[in-house]
């Protein structure tokens, strides 16, 4: 009991006596409050960072595969393009022999001139893909019909376009059934798919035309057409079960030696959110690097305020000698005295970190409108506060608690 | 009010062969030589000598601030010497009230706040710290400046809280360093006259103290000379006292009526123990 009611006078004491010194107070105290706005703000920032990116990598899909053609950076000389590319074999040999993936679509994409009526686009991308897509991307028609297992069995001239192209092509609002011409062939327009805003992050702009035909009917297109594969494993946690399936299946149906290189990749969000947590993990721990400085200096600061105290205070602390304070005591109260000093500064800094927050969230930047200080951030901000102020104040309340008494009391 | 804790016959106080020695560089210097001494319950004692007597050493000795290099000392029958410093806190928290010279209050707390200091390191009492040192303050007659803060205070009301807050803890042996010595004389005989109120409620006192006027309240008068016991008299039959006291009055008579010298009125300006015995 007498060490808790010690605490809460010596805390008062503390506060009573950084009042009265509110300058010096601040002036001390400054390295601190830096430090911690500075931890507060980064992770509050990575926090919001995080919520943006996971969002934006959430809506394309956690169980999304890519696997496409690549030449191995080391080795470009060695493969041809012709080695490398996806063949209509291979896309079959993979949906074969991988279990782990639940389904998949071919694309090929190509640009090419469009025109409806006497409106002409001469780069469109277009791009050939089966009816599995609409799952694996989750997008939908708004109008008219999706693609069926028979458009691209009997490779029908028919086609989707998203919203964007309806309005870019000068077309109704219900397009189906009117024709367009993709190089120079008449395509009947089907069903209008929802435009999906690609995330500038993600190498998309604003949203563009976009027109799709059948698989099949888009081979036709073009001879040997360059292919990559978008599938979709059954669970999010399957994406290295599908890329050892994958893996081993192309390697051995292109004839790769163990010492060749891959010639395809394969990729899923799972990997990009890996990434994104290695960067935000580099980052925060240079941050931490320079809070780290900067609490050092600012413990410094509570070093040499707390050193001040105690010579200005040797009389004092005589006093309470002689009245019956033990040494332990004395240490004990300069010790909180210089935890609750950096802990104000953690405050204060605190206060300024929810108020820049604040502001970044009412400042319309898309990256960090998300940002906000998770519950951890304040206990660690406080924590290393106060453990600034035990290691700091450690040395000027050794020196309060070993003062002689009668010295003290005879001190000037 | 003093505590009856152990036999009330036996000494509060029992010094043997006290000797310190405080090492200077090379240099050895013997600031006591072999004191002796005993305080008994209730007594008010006064430590004279001039600066280089050992009278401060002494006082550190007797308030637990300093220990002996060798030699008994006793506080109610326990041995001190030789003990840690944390015991010897413990000591001087709750056996002995200290009064210094130059009040040493805390600037900014109030009255309250400075007599309930000794009470924030004892183990004893805290719950009812506020009652006790409301109580120590009335005695001192302060109850109605309790919330003021030392620099709203006078010089002798300052040195009434300084004494409050040492009797607070109910100490054995209250320890007064030239108590008078940053006061008026007008000052110093109030502050006096509540150590005489005090002692009479039964308070064990000791004043250091260089002035013989102040000594002269005392019962009795222990002088140091050179780290040893010049002499160790009751006020009444202490011959160097008894002189001073002479020398004062004839001094006074000269003052008052430089025509009549002897006017029995003017020794009543010194009013001392001593009356009983001229």
């Amino acid at each position: 009991m007498t060490l808790i009611r010690l605490i809460t006078q010596t805390v008062f004491l503390a506060l009573g006596q950084m009042w009265s010194n509110k300058i010096r107070t601040m002036l001390t105290t400054l390295g601190i409050v830096i430090a911690v706005i500075a931890v507060i703000c980064t992770v509050a920032a990575m926090v919001g960072l995080k919520q943006f990116v996971l969002g934006e990598l959430a809506s394309i899909g956690a169980n999304k595969v890519w696997i496409f053609p690549r030449m191995p950076p080391d080795q470009r000389d060695r493969f041809s393009f012709r080695q490398i590319r996806l063949t209509i074999e291979q896309v079959d040999g993979i949906a074969a022999n991988s279990p782990s993936i639940q389904r998949l679509s071919p694309i090929m994409q190509i640009n090419a001139p469009v025109q409806y009526e006497d409106r002409v686009r001469p780069f469109v991308s277009v791009q050939g893909i089966k009816p599995e897509w609409h799952e694996i991307e989750q997008r939908f028609v708004t109008f008219g019909r999706t693609f069926t297992a028979n458009d691209d069995k009997e490779r029908l001239q028919v086609c989707l376009i998203n919203d964007k192209g309806v309005e870019e092509m000068g077309l109704d609002s219900d397009p189906t059934g009117d024709f367009i011409l993709i190089e120079g062939r008449r395509f009947k327009i089907v069903g209008v798919v929802e435009t999906r805003n690609v995330s500038p992050m993600l190498g998309g702009d604003e949203s563009q035309t976009e027109i799709f035909i059948p698989f099949g009917t888009g081979m036709m297109l073009r001879d040997e057409p360059r292919l990559y594969i978008v599938a979709q494993t059954f669970t999010a946690d399957q994406f290295e079960d599908a890329r050892a399936e994958v893996r081993f299946y192309l390697r051995r149906v292109r004839n790769l030696t163990p010492d060749d290189p891959d010639t395809f990749g394969i990729e899923s969000i799972e990997q990009a959110r890996q990434q994104f947590g290695i960067i935000a993990g580099a980052l925060t721990t240079a941050v931490g690097g320079l809070v780290g400085i900067s609490l050092i200096v600012g413990g410094i600061g509570i070093m040499n305020i707390m050193l001040v105290s105690v010579s200005e205070r040797t009389r004092e602390i005589g006093l309470r000698k002689a009245v019956g304070a033990r040494p332990e005591v004395i240490l004990l109260q300069f010790l909180i005295e210089a935890v609750t000093l950096c802990m104000v500064g953690g405050a204060i800094g605190l206060g300024f970190s929810q108020a820049m927050v604040t502001a970044a969230r009412f400042s319309g930047i898309e990256l960090i409108k998300g940002a906000e200080i998770p519950a951890w951030a304040v206990i660690l901000a406080v924590g290393f506060s106060a453990a600034t102020g035990v290691i700091f104040g450690m040395f000027p309340a050794m020196k309060a608690a070993r003062l002689d008494p009668i010295e003290a009391l005879r001190h000037e | 009010m003093a505590k009856a804790k152990y036999n009330p016959d036996a000494p509060v106080i029992r010094i043997r062969d006290l000797h310190k020695v405080y090492r200077i560089g090379p240099e050895k210097v013997h600031a006591l030589r072999g004191v002796s001494l005993d305080i008994m319950r209730n007594e008010f004692v006064a430590i004279m000598g001039s600066s280089g007597s050992g009278k401060s050493t002494l006082m550190n000795i007797l308030g637990c601030l300093d220990q002996p290099s060798h030699g008994v000392y006793e506080l109610n029958g326990r041995p001190t010497q030789k003990i840690g410093t944390g015991a010897l806190a413990r000591v001087r928290n709750e056996e002995i009230g200290f009064v210094f010279q130059s009040f040493e209050l805390l600037p900014r707390e109030t009255a309250l706040k400075n007599v309930k200091l000794p009470l924030v390191y004892s183990r004893r009492h805290w719950l009812s710290a506020g009652r006790m040192a409301k109580e120590a303050l009335r005695r001192v007659g302060l109850a109605d400046r309790m919330g003021h803060k030392p620099n709203q205070l006078s010089g002798g009301q300052r040195q009434r809280v300084a004494i409050a807050r040492a009797l607070v803890n109910q100490p054995s042996l209250l320890l007064a360093d030239e108590p008078t010595g940053n006061l008026d004389s007008k000052t110093s005989e109030e502050i006096i006259a509540l150590f005489k109120i005090l002692h009479a409620e039964g308070q064990t006192i000791i004043i250091v103290t260089h002035e013989e006027d102040i000594a002269g309240h005392a019962q009795r008068i222990v002088r140091l000379r050179d780290g040893s016991i010049l002499s160790d008299h009751r006020t009444e039959v202490d011959p160097i006292h008894q002189d001073y006291l002479q020398r004062s009055l004839q001094i006074a008579q000269k003052m008052v009526s430089p025509s009549s010298p002897s006017s029995p009125s003017s020794a009543d300006i010194l009013a001392t123990p001593a009356e009983a015995t001229s």
